[in-house]
């Protein structure tokens, strides 16, 4: 009835399988080229045109893709080192992000003495830090008590942890809405950093390179902990092996909290640059997110490296797609986050720098 | 040999969830190296990993020094002095040769193994401290293994299957950290498929036969005898006895 699978040659097996392995990586050089060769010289009709004709524009928006790419380092970079451990994906990220926001608005509300129409010239650089300290450690205390109420019961199970945690937000949200309201807030920048500057002839805003600073501050702390630090080397034999790590007498519930506490801290100074950055209202909770899965899955979860190559891809993406699609098509830039999920997990599913889970 | 027993196990009821592989089984040891030798799928791993902690006790007990760690978290019990060299070494691939040990030295800061005397038992180690613990050959990777369970400074160490795949001048290595392990002070469990490493590494040998320990013998008997070793460790061992 059924005619018998036909058999391919042994050789011929394998020089296919060979060739079907080449394929993704030929499925990403090609656009990848291709963006490259278009954005150099082809990019007419577009609200930038091509970079050899315009490289003023082209230098602004590359810092604007770096510079977007270190907020969405330091959003993102709680999340994987969460992840990277403990195997959780906190859920509840988008709303520490936007509580730490809200608070440190009020904060600075307090120490500035007014509560609206606050000028830079009226904020110092402390009243700036104070308040991101202050918001960042509120929302390090919330999410390590996430952690001991509602996590550490449910470990390795993840699909209720993802649940609890999505709860959670909705919980958060609603509470967030009555008590801060729903018209969106702006933490301001301290006068020191709120000027322009002129990088080929084009006005550029210090406050984006303030982030790239805290940014790279933030990368560098974080690395330094992780490996010169006893408690750093321990967080990374726990990604690789939780149960070994047990067995050389190490607390790892202490681990976990520590680590909870400290990825829920850096998603606060992360909620704290986005407010003064872009702001805090209802639904920003949602769309950071969905920022820190796009830069995880790209990146690979639980791995620093991969957080950063995942925020710098991102940015690129985010910052060239609008000035260098055709004006008429500008609106479409959004889906250009998507190609690069799928270019990017075509070749690694698991992520640029990830393991399988 | 032995004397008041370091560990007594009791009656012990295990294994993975609803299947219970290790029944009724009890031995008792001193500070002194044992040895578990059986065919494959007689439990041993099951047992190691029960000592250990891995996996839960259904029944019995499980006493070190008189006192019953069973049912105890991994970290616990390690805490009370079992220390665990586990089947295929479980080193951690994101940290290096140093970085093994260097996670674990605050603790041991005034006893007797630190990173330092780690290096001392392996010389080979203390040159690729910069290593990655994947980038090592297996007898240095069973030496990080080994180091990594000394720091412990426990009074047991589990060793599974610690001569797997190894050259026999590392098997030599690890024969005579087993012996002087021993000597200071810090008994020796070892499970084992290779039957002339398990006896040159332990004098007296537990045979395990569907999850409990069916007879014991010393190591000469084993390694003299076809009709036994045929009879407890199946036609592998025959290879193990002649190599």
């Amino acid at each position: 009835m059924t005619a018998p699978p036909r058999q391919l040659p042994a050789a011929a097996t394998k020089e296919w399988r060979a060739r079907l392995r080449r394929l993704p990586v030929l499925a990403v050089a090609i656009p990848v080229a291709a963006a490259a060769l278009w954005v150099a010289f082809l990019a007419e009709g577009t609200p930038a045109g091509p970079a050899t004709d315009n490289p003023g524009k082209f230098l602004v928006t590359a810092l604007d893709a770096v510079t977007f790419a270190g907020l969405l380092f330091v959003a993102a970079s709680g999340f994987t080192l969460i992840f990277g451990l403990m195997r959780t994906v906190n859920m509840a990220h988008g709303s520490l992000f936007l509580l730490a926001a809200y608070i440190a608005i009020r904060t600075q509300e307090a120490m500035v003495g007014r509560s609206r129409n606050i000028e830079p010239a009226h904020v110092g650089m402390l009243d700036w830090l104070v308040p991101m300290l202050v918001g960042a450690g509120v929302a390090a205390v919330l999410g390590l008590l996430i952690q001991q109420l509602f996590l550490q019961w449910t470990e390795g199970q993840e699909l209720r942890q993802a649940l609890m945690t999505l709860a959670l937000t909705v919980v958060l949200a609603d509470q967030m809405l009555r008590e801060f309201g729903g018209l969106a807030q702006t933490m301001v920048w301290p006068g020191a950093v709120s000027h322009f500057f002129s990088v080929a002839g084009e006005r550029y805003a210090l406050t984006r390179v303030f982030i790239l600073g805290v940014a790279v501050l933030v990368g560098v702390l974080l690395w330094l902990w992780l490996t010169r630090t006893s408690m750093g080397m321990v967080i990374r034999a726990g990604v690789d092996d939780r149960g070994m790590v047990r067995a050389l007498g190490i607390n790892i519930r202490l681990v976990f909290a520590l680590t909870f506490l400290v990825g829920s801290f850096l998603t606060g100074v992360g909620g704290v640059l986005g407010a003064s950055f872009a702001g805090a209202a209802p639904g920003t909770d949602g769309s950071w997110l969905l920022n820190a899965l796009i830069v995880v899955i790209v990146g690979g979860l639980g791995s620093l490296k991969g957080a950063a190559a995942g925020s710098l891809l991102y940015g690129v993406v985010v910052a060239f797609s609008p000035v260098y699609l055709p004006s008429d098509y500008s609106y479409y830039a959004i889906i250009m986050t998507f190609a690069l999920l799928a270019l990017v997990l075509a070749v690694r599913p698991n992520g640029l720098f990830g393991r399988p889970a | 040999m032995s004397t008041a027993p370091l560990l007594d196990v009791r009656r012990l009821r295990a294994g993975h969830g609803a299947s219970v592989v290790l029944e009724d089984l009890s031995f008792g040891m001193g500070v002194e190296a044992v040895g578990i030798v059986g065919r494959n799928g007689m439990g041993k791993t099951t047992l190691c990993d029960t000592l250990v902690g891995f996996l839960p006790v259904t029944d019995g007990e499980i006493l070190l020094g008189g006192e019953d760690v069973s049912g105890r978290a991994p970290e616990k019990i390690a805490g009370a002095g079992i220390a665990y060299v586990p089947q295929g070494r479980r080193l951690f691939p994101s940290l290096t040769v140093d970085e093994h040990l260097a996670m674990l030295a605050g603790r041991t800061r005034g006893k007797r193994w630190t990173p330092e005397a780690v290096y001392d038992l392996f010389p080979r180690l203390a040159q690729r401290k910069r290593h990655g613990g994947a980038a090592l050959s297996g007898g240095e990777q069973q030496m990080l293994a080994v180091g990594r369970a000394l720091l412990l400074n426990g009074r047991l160490i589990v060793m599974d299957e610690p001569s797997e795949g190894l050259a026999p001048t590392i098997v030599d290595v690890l024969v005579d950290a087993v012996h002087r392990l021993v000597d200071e002070g810090v008994a020796v469990l070892v499970v084992e498929q290779n039957l002339r490493a398990a006896v040159r590494m332990a004098p007296r040998q537990l045979v395990m036969v569907s999850g409990r320990i069916e007879a014991e013998f010393t190591g000469d008997e084993l390694l003299t005898r076809p009709d036994l070793q045929r009879r407890y460790l199946g036609v592998g061992a025959d290879d193990g006895a002649h190599r």
